[in-house]
């Protein structure tokens, strides 16, 4: 038996918590705490890139496959797999979690072992979900996943942190529990088709389902995906867990959990259901358009830097959604390239925000001023994650958002045009932003005196602008594992569209 | 001729049980301290050990108890309740200087007439059954004899259930008058004969069935005595109440109405329909509003019958698996949640009050974890024993064709999420203002919760062995 490198990539982040138990709970024990921490979630990212250098990147099918009988009764395995659409969702869980850790390495005081453990339950939960090839399973990660967010916003977050967890949790649950019915559902139809259940997501992508019956799976899967992502107008819940959650759960929540909305929309939304897909993908796309304008011209207006990011996120989020809806090579590929790009770029700015509130404990802009005199480095990086995030030529989003525009134009030219005005928006938003924080004179005493970058928050910062360097010069780097999956993807979607009763597509080995 | 002893032989182990704690208190001198409780856990494992050996052999007695494996299953569960129970009792009988013996002596006489209820094919037996649970639970509900709430919730209780009984009463005599038996199989053969056309008098036995049964698991509109007794009783009889009950009832419930009324279910499916989304809605609406402890999971558990209810309509193999392995989990889940409250209730301070529970996982990081475990599980997150438990109901219900049901009970369990994250906000999200009182947590009560957690984690992530049993159990007599 091959080494089960995605089982001990989920127990790896258990097995960190559970070591977590036996160091004493007092802070004093914190750094101890602190450190293990970080060595396991090092480890999971040496072991998520291990599995980059093993995965073979010609090839479509899922590889690393594990499948062992979980409830036999009702069709229900442990099934998990990589492609290429989720190989780099995996490597990026495993860059973004150590990260967190050294964000708020001095920013968290208290319960610093449980907020550890939080952490790590969280890492697993969200590989968990990347890797599911079964509904169930799936979906047990997909609600698993809930609970430690919502104590990492509700015990460490912000004045109105409780709030914004509830708010958080019943907005998801609310989206995710019909999923959980149309999952049953399937698995009743897979059963009336071929005489035994499964939620096996491969033997379900083969269904004939009535177009009527799609209608109403697509609905729900798409609506519990639409609140994650979250498209315009389920968004509300974002931009208060975003601003109440510390630096740590808006890294992981903006990084990671929103990508997960979208990856469902590509795993299983658009090749389980292509007919209504075909259907609901224009409007989609307009909700998607809606968002990335509404977001920025909301984000534009915003005082406060965080909650300035997190509307900028529904607008970034929104590119990927059309891309996706584009349902083309490019689209879908650029789509998954720009989750993994936005990712690395929001997770950055939710860094340097984080740092400079751990200076002055204050998000507003009008608080800050000049900084670029007193801080230079952190300024400089500063501009870097901004640019990365804009989609300057050279840095990572760029390459994401050309590809969605690409594909989207395409499709449906007047909807990419509209589009296309959130590329301006954006770099509106952020640069002006920008500018307000860095440039001008120090007009706050409190800010004349801030020390600049520390030897820790190089090791934060670092890595983020290395990565949004990296994807900016070398795309194909990542493009060509992700190209073959993709491809196949697109054509089993597009093949379900036209015919009636639909055509097995080259899945991989069962 | 032995061997229609058999089938009652777990019930018998429970009642001698219940006998010597009631000799034992008799002789016990004031002050002096008895291992009464320990008796009971004798009982009970004997009873656990019949049934293990009566499981596979469908042994009947007297023709009116059939020791099935449906009727087993729910003796297990009846017998987890009652172990579990026993542990979370001490506390609370030692801190309100209640008859340890009589205590003792109800609880297991109570649990004696839930193995009858399980195990019983005759409606006379069943009514018997009933009644021998009922009135020893009446008078657990108001043991604490000096509390006033105590004596009201127990006087409620008594009224209306007697109440319930008297039309649960009249349903069997007309049914005895339509059938000229009591028995479960004569009737459900002779409705079989006539499902066509029923005549009015069949329908009114059913609903009168239906109204005791209702009452019994307190589903909505024959809820309104569970809040008050679920709050005057000590936390550990409403644990019981709220799972041993709940559970006994509903095994007569299943063979009543999926057995001997299976074939008029083109009549009280639409009843039934109307009571589950009442239920469900009911429970968990009325619940987000209290602010007492108890009274919430008073209202979560109605929430729960309803959830079970689903599985009873949707009457397919699934749903009667369902049923089982939902009991189940909500005894464990159930008891767990009242398990701390009983051992977090202090001599000068109720501890009821949700605003009790600020802090507690800085005071006691140990029983907010177990309370944390409990509350989700009900909530019904994965990896706990809810999560599948709600799954399963569901599914049965996505099967039998009853969508609507199934995403009224989705939603209603968004919105109970909603109360029971109420309590996990005060334990880890919300400073104490007054320094806490909590007692120091006694050894057998905190084994037990430690129990009961890894109980609700292994039905949830390994709940194979046990999903099996229960769909064994329902093909014995379906």
């Amino acid at each position: 038996m091959p080494f089960p490198i995605l089982t001990s990539l989920i127990a790896l982040p258990i097995a960190g918590a559970l070591l977590l138990l036996f160091v004493g709970r007092d802070e004093q024990h914190a750094p101890l705490a602190r450190r293990i921490a970080l060595v396991v979630s090092v480890l999971v990212f040496a072991e998520t890139l291990l599995l980059w250098s093993r995965f073979n990147a010609s090839s479509a099918d899922f590889q690393f496959v594990e499948r062992h009988a979980w409830i036999p009764a009702f069709g229900i395995s442990y099934y998990v797999g990589v492609d290429g659409i989720s190989l780099f969702l995996l490597v990026l869980t495993g860059f973004l979690t150590p990260l967190a850790f050294l964000g708020s390495w001095e920013s968290v005081h208290s319960k610093t072992r449980a907020f550890c453990i939080v952490i790590l339950l969280l890492e697993s939960a969200m590989i968990g979900v990347f890797v599911s090839l079964d509904l169930f399973l799936f979906y047990v990660f997909w609600d698993a996943m809930l609970i430690p967010m919502y104590f990492l916003i509700g015990i460490w977050g912000y004045d109105r942190r409780i709030y914004a967890a509830v708010k958080f949790i019943l907005y998801t649950m609310a989206g995710s529990v019909l999923m959980l019915l149309a999952i049953l559902s399937l698995a009743y139809l897979q059963k009336e088709a071929a005489g035994s259940y499964s939620f096996d997501l491969l033997r379900l992508y083969e269904l004939d389902i009535a177009p009527s019956q799609q209608f109403w799976f697509f609905a729900a899967f798409a609506l519990a995906f639409a609140i994650k992502v979250p498209l315009f107008p389920f968004h509300t819940w974002l931009p208060d867990a975003h601003v109440e959650a510390p630096t740590a759960g808006s890294v992981i929540l903006a990084g990671v959990l929103l990508k997960m909305g979208t990856y469902g929309l590509i795993r299983f939304a658009f090749p389980l259901f292509p007919q209504a897909a075909a259907f609901f993908a224009p409007k989609l796309a307009v909700l998607a358009v809606i968002g990335i304008i509404y977001g920025a011209l909301v984000a534009m207006v915003q005082p406060d830097m965080k909650k300035l990011v997190a509307y900028s996120s529904v607008s970034h989020l929104g590119f990927v959604v059309l891309g996706i809806a584009a349902m083309n090579t490019q689209g879908v590929q650029g789509a998954v390239y720009q989750m993994l790009n936005h990712g690395v770029s929001t997770g950055g700015l939710f860094l340097i925000v984080g740092m400079l509130s751990d200076r002055r404990h204050t998000r507003l802009i009008s608080e800050y001023g000049g900084l670029k005199s007193v801080m230079p480095r952190l300024v400089a990086v500063f501009l870097i994650v901004t640019l990365s995030s804009i989609g300057l030529p050279g840095l990572n989003g760029f390459v994401g958002e050309f590809l969605i525009l690409l594909g989207a134009f395409r499709w449906d030219p007047t909807m990419t045009a509209f589009a296309a005005s959130g590329v301006i928006l954006s770099a509106a938003y952020m640069l002006w932003m920008f500018q307000r924080v860095n440039y001008g004179p120090v007009e706050h005493e409190k800010n004349l005196r801030l020390p600049d970058l520390q030897p820790r928050e190089w090791a934060v910062i670092g890595p983020i602008v290395a990565a949004a360097i990296l994807m900016g010069v070398l795309p194909n780097l990542f493009l060509k594992p992700i190209e073959p999956s993709v491809i196949r993807l697109v054509n089993q979607v597009q093949q379900g569209q036209r015919s009636p009763t639909r055509i097995q597509a080259g899945l991989g080995p069962r | 001729m032995t061997s229609s002893f058999n089938a009652i032989v777990p019930m018998a182990c429970v009642t001698a049980a219940g006998i010597a704690a009631m000799v034992a208190e008799a002789f016990r001198d004031p002050g002096e301290r008895m291992p009464i409780a320990g008796l009971g856990a004798v009982g009970l494992i004997g009873a656990a050990i019949a049934t293990v050996l009566l499981w596979n052999h469908d042994t009947s007695s007297f023709g009116v108890v059939v020791a099935d494996n449906f009727g087993l299953f729910v003796t297990g569960i009846l017998i987890v309740v009652g172990l579990l129970t026993l542990a979370f009792s001490g506390p609370t009988i030692e801190r309100e200087r209640l008859p340890g013996g009589e205590y003792y002596a109800l609880m297991l006489f109570a649990l004696a007439g839930m193995m009858l209820m399980a195990t019983a094919t005759d409606l006379v037996v069943i009514f018997l059954a009933l009644e021998v649970l009922s009135l020893a639970v009446y008078v657990l509900t108001g043991i604490r004899r000096d509390s006033p709430a105590s004596a009201e919730a127990a006087l409620k209780y008594f009224l209306l259930g007697a109440f319930s009984s008297a039309f649960f009463l009249y349903g069997i005599a007309l049914t005895y008058g339509l059938a000229g038996s009591t028995r479960l199989d004569r009737i459900g053969s002779l409705i079989a004969a006539q499902a066509l056309s029923p005549t009015p008098m069949q329908l009114l036995a059913l609903g009168l069935l239906l109204v005791g049964f209702a009452f019994k698991v307190s589903a909505v509109p024959f809820h309104m005595w569970t809040p008050d007794a679920y709050e005057g009783a000590p936390p550990a009889v409403t644990g019981f109440m709220s799972t041993g009950v709940k559970a006994a009832a509903f095994a007569a419930f299943v063979r009543v109405f999926l057995a001997a009324f299976d074939p008029l279910q083109h009549e009280w499916w639409i009843v039934l329909w109307l009571i589950a989304a009442a239920t469900m809605i009911v429970g968990t609406v009325v619940g987000v509003a209290q602010s007492s402890v108890k009274r919430m999971l008073a209202y979560s558990s109605i929430a729960h019958g309803g959830y079970l209810l689903v599985a009873l309509l949707s009457a397919n193999d699934v749903g009667k698996g369902a049923v089982l392995f939902y009991l189940l989990a909500y005894a464990v889940t159930n008891l767990g949640a009242f398990g701390v409250i009983a051992v977090l209730e202090h001599e000068d301070a109720a501890n009821d009050h949700v605003r009790d529970y600020a802090g507690l996982a800085d005071e006691h990081p140990v029983l907010a974890a177990l309370m944390t475990v409990f509350l989700l599980s009900l909530g019904g997150f994965p990896p706990l024993a809810g999560f599948i438990a709600k799954w399963y109901v569901f599914s049965a219900a996505v099967k039998a064709g009853y969508t609507g049901l199934a995403i009224i009970g989705v939603l209603t369990s968004v919105v109970s999420v909603f109360f029971y994250l109420r309590i996990v906000v005060m334990m880890y999200m919300t400073p104490r203002e007054a320094p806490v009182r909590v007692p120091s947590l006694p050894r057998v009560a905190g084994l037990a919760l430690v129990v009961s957690a890894i109980l609700v984690f292994y039905l949830g992530i390994l709940p194979t062995r046990v999903l099996d049993w229960a769909a064994a159990s329902i093909s014995t007599i379906f």
